[in-house]
């Protein structure tokens, strides 16, 4: 579909990205292009799906992955760091009510151990609900017995993975290029 | 040269060298006795044959007590410096003060450079190699390599020409020298050493990025100095080296490495295949691991090439293979061993140091050299740094901040090896050796002493970042999986066959042809994810258990959230329950009884067999534990909902049984109500094998379902079930990275 350093982007559809022979080993393929056409990665503030997207809004997705240089300052590694926890964020929280809850983290573990032979789901299960408890526990250590932890709200989401060095983690290499040597073609 | 010892300096890295120091005096204390205690056992000797020549003739009185020192000499002397090192060194921890024990009529190890490469350097390497953190060394390779090579090289020839140009101002006092041996010795000096920068940084903990940098830049400039070394040695005789010459030695480095490193991953390879067929015999498995890398470090310096490079291949490759084949008894003893060794060897390094430099005979000092190299060193590598990073940080993601080059520069330790390449140099071609001599032990003193004591203090000033000594958590661990696959399919998306891409490939071909073929059992299609959950699981067992007794919910984490709080709130129905519930107290007091009885039960079965190990009831219990939490994660959910009966061997719990030991995979577990167990003395076709108590499974379950006679019967005709692999003692200081396999 696309070649080194040249861009060809015609309006995708969904069963476009689902075509790419490469994705197909990937265990979280639904989740990634879900997220290309998911509205909340797009900043206008709407909720939802596209049935196809432009070049516009490809690029918008692919904008979370920027990496930051030496010049930004401290706020904007902030905002950055905020930004790219947002997408992943989203990626989890599928029916969009704001919390991931744990069948969709449950989900999310299978996914990722889906393509890896035959997994147990139990195991997967159990998995999904150590670290649901981990997160619970980190953030509210004093919970009372009956209390009902609804889910993982982004403050939350954020806490926990504030070990792993967001903005220089999440980055593709290539958005470093000049974009005058990008071509871009609309078909 | 005399440096006091500062014993009541607050710094531990003080300690630490100063721990290198006290041999030094102590050494300098003994020199007045160096040649009569060398004369003794020649004296010894003389007499002996002297005795046995006069009486030979005559029949003399049976000895009832004799000496033969000359018989164990060489082994004897070996023990004792080693046992010396050791004592001085826990003495050292155990009393600032030390009180100035002479030691008597010891005659002093003579630097040995065969000795060195040989027997003294293997092992720190091994172990630097095993337990090298991989994905951050390979997230920074390009850096590390740029260093290693390209800094390696300018330091060279700019310390190399402007030494030549001090002496050519000044020909007669610093002994004519041409061009070539200049060269020659700015490559033994210009290499950072290994064995140095291990010692410093340990202690100054810093963060993971700095110190692999420093590292893996003094592992890998191996190669090139391996190469410049024989290049400029082969031609000084001969006195100029062309182009050609030049062309062949960057070919010749190419060899060297790349080679290096093949044999050591052959090795490697060979090592893990081994691995997997251990598990009748696990009392040789940490012996595969060392013969093996001692094997690829020889083969790799019979055929010159870089030793070091093939050592830490040879580990680095093996690692995620046999970790995953061996039980943990061979792990921890692996690792245990690999620290004895590296630490000891150490120890004698510095001593042979201490001794080759209070050893007159080597040294001629020479005022210009000695200062021009000192300071022509420092300030190559500062240029070297901060020229080198200006490039890299066009190319890095992760920028490095003049902070960091102050450290990189700063941490560039000269040390053991620098000088035994010194001390090989042949006299006859190098007549100003005594003089290079000196110029090397003034550098490695000055670098590790002055710049090794000075850092941790810098560190602390300049607050760089130190170490994350947080444990990962499986939050960490599971969005890193989710990072990797996500940015690799964008990269798919747009393709772009960048960095993840490549990973990715690199990761499936792993799985496919490589673990499938060098893991023992079903172990080879586990995903990470899986055994880093397990591993977390067996940690917070074996926390419980050295807690004492473990209590009914462990959670790692101190708070009051447990399953109940995150599992959606079902409808509580509550069913007629068969039995009647007992009062909490009683069933714990229940399961104390079968506890106790099962943990004497086992302590009467240990087998002195050399070829077996029987598990001991520590580890009894940490599989407990395992279960249990397994199980009450489960029960919380299966409490109030159905009607109490023996559910059939979950998934999970056999999972967790089989998981760590996979020959175990063909047995079958009945489910019965009847708690038994059956106890296998240690036989040597099966060895440990005990069976798992099953009791408090049901106990959990049902409430209460004993009956506590029974559980005292021994002879028991359920299948054994094997025990999950002997767990012991957790290891000095637990590094928690070294689990982690190759190729995330």
């Amino acid at each position: 579909m696309s070649q080194q350093s040249t861009v060809h982007m015609p309006c995708s559809l969904c069963k476009n990205l689902n075509s790419i022979p490469d994705l197909t080993d990937n265990p979280i393929k639904n989740q990634i292009i879900n997220a290309f056409f998911d509205k909340r990665n797009q900043r206008n503030g709407e909720v939802g799906t596209y049935r196809e997207i432009g070049f516009e809004e490809f690029l918008m997705v692919m904008s979370h992955f920027r990496p930051t240089s030496r010049k930004t300052s401290e706020e904007e590694k902030k905002a950055i760091r905020k930004e790219k926890l947002r997408f992943l964020f989203n990626m989890h929280d599928s029916d969009s009510d704001g919390t991931i809850t744990l069948e969709e983290y449950r989900k999310v573990v299978e996914e990722l151990l889906s393509k890896s032979g035959n997994i147990d789901l139990e195991v997967a299960k159990a998995i999904a609900d150590a670290a649901m408890l981990e997160v619970a526990s980190t953030n509210m250590p004093d919970m009372a017995p009956d209390y009902f932890y609804e889910g993982i709200t982004f403050e939350h989401f954020e806490q926990i993975l504030s070990g792993l060095e967001m903005e220089s983690r999440m980055h593709i290499r290539f958005l470093d290029v000049d974009t005058n040597t990008m071509r871009c073609d609309r078909k | 040269m005399l440096i006091d010892s500062c014993g009541f300096s607050p710094s531990r890295s003080a300690f630490v060298m100063s721990s290198r120091i006290i041999p030094v005096v102590l050494v300098l204390l003994v020199g007045s006795v160096l040649h009569t205690a060398a004369a003794s056992p020649s004296d010894h000797e003389t007499n002996h044959t002297a005795l046995t020549n006069g009486t030979a003739h005559q029949k003399k009185a049976f000895p009832v007590l004799d000496l033969n020192y000359e018989h164990v000499h060489a082994p004897f002397e070996i023990s004792l410096w080693v046992l010396l090192a050791s004592l001085m060194k826990l003495g050292f921890h155990l009393i600032p003060r030390l009180n100035n024990i002479v030691p008597e009529k010891k005659v002093p190890p003579v630097m040995n450079a065969d000795v060195f490469f040989l027997c003294l350097l293997p092992p720190i390497i091994l172990d630097a190699g095993y337990f090298l953190p991989i994905r951050p060394f390979i997230e920074n390779i390009g850096t590390i390599l740029m260093f290693a090579v390209i800094g390696t090289l300018w330091n060279t020839f700019f310390i190399g020409g402007l030494l030549f140009a001090v002496c050519q101002i000044n020909p007669g006092y610093t002994m004519d020298l041409g061009l070539l041996p200049c060269l020659l010795f700015a490559t033994i000096i210009s290499a950072v050493d290994p064995v140095a920068v291990l010692a410093v940084f340990e202690e100054i903990h810093i963060n993971e990025l700095l110190h692999i940098l420093v590292f893996g830049e003094s592992l890998l400039n191996d190669a090139v100095t391996v190469v410049l070394y024989h290049l400029f040695e082969e031609y000084a005789g001969a006195g100029t080296v062309t182009v050609l010459d030049g062309f062949l030695g960057i070919i010749c480095f190419l060899v060297v490495a790349l080679g290096g490193v093949l044999v050591g991953a052959i090795y490697g390879i060979l090592a893990a295949f081994t691995s997997r067929f251990t598990s009748h015999m696990r009392v040789i498995e940490p012996l595969f691991v060392f013969v093996y890398s001692y094997m690829a470090y020889l083969s790799a310096e019979m055929f010159h090439l870089s030793g070091i490079m093939a050592l830490i291949a040879c580990g680095a490759v093996m690692k995620p293979y046999v970790e995953a084949n061996i039980s943990h008894k061979s792990h921890t003893t692996v690792k245990y061993f690999l620290k004895m060794w590296s630490s000891v060897s150490e120890t004698l390094i510095f001593i042979f140091l201490g001794v080759a430099t209070v050893d007159g005979t080597h040294h001629s000092w020479n005022w210009i050299f000695v200062t021009a190299t000192v300071i022509l060193c420092l300030i190559a590598r500062v240029i070297g740094v901060i020229g080198l990073t200006y490039l890299m940080n066009k190319v890095r993601i992760v920028k490095l901040t003049t902070k960091d080059q102050f450290i990189i520069a700063y941490g560039g330790l000269r040390g053991a090896i620098a000088f035994s390449l010194g001390f090989l140099l042949n006299e006859e071609h190098f007549p100003q050796k005594k003089m290079f001599l000196t110029a090397i032990i003034t550098v490695v003193f000055f670098t590790v002493f002055v710049q090794g004591m000075t850092i941790k203090p810098l560190v602390e000033l300049l607050a760089v970042k130190k170490k994350q000594e947080a444990k990962r958590t499986i939050n960490e661990e599971i969005h890193t999986q989710f990072l990797d696959h996500l940015l690799t399919g964008i990269e798919d998306i747009c393709g772009h066959y960048g960095h993840h891409h490549w990973k990715d490939k690199l990761n499936r071909f792993n799985k496919k042809y490589l673990k499938r073929y060098l893991i023992a059992g079903t172990r080879c299609e586990e995903p990470q994810l899986l055994s880093f959950f397990h591993k977390m699981e067996m940690k917070h067992a074996i926390e419980q258990v050295e807690k004492g007794g473990g209590s009914n919910v462990p959670s790692a984490l101190p708070s009051t959230v447990s399953m109940q709080n995150i599992q959606p709130k079902k409808p509580t129905v509550e069913p007629e329950r068969m039995l009647p519930k007992l009062p909490k107290g009683k069933e714990d007091e229940i399961r104390n009884i079968l506890r106790t009885n099962l943990q004497k039960t086992r302590l009467r079965l240990h087998s002195y067999n050399r070829h077996t190990l029987v598990a001991d009831p520590f580890e009894e219990g940490i599989s407990d534990i395992i279960l249990r939490k397994r199980k009450s994660l489960n029960t919380h959910i299966n409490n109030y909902l159905t009607v109490p009966a023996a559910p059939p061997d979950t998934p999970v719990m056999s999972r967790a049984r089989l998981a760590s030991d996979p020959q175990a995979r063909g047995a079958k577990y009945n489910a019965d109500n009847v708690p038994t167990f059956q106890v296998d003395l240690a036989s040597p076709q099966s060895p440990d094998s005990v069976t798992l108590l099953n009791e408090l499974k049901k106990v959990e379950d049902q409430g209460l379902m004993m009956k506590a006679p029974s559980s005292k019967s021994m002879e028991g005709e359920r299948d054994q079930q094997k025990l999950t692999r002997c767990l012991s003692d957790p290891g000095p200081s637990a590094d928690e990275d070294e689990d982690e396999p190759f190729l995330k």
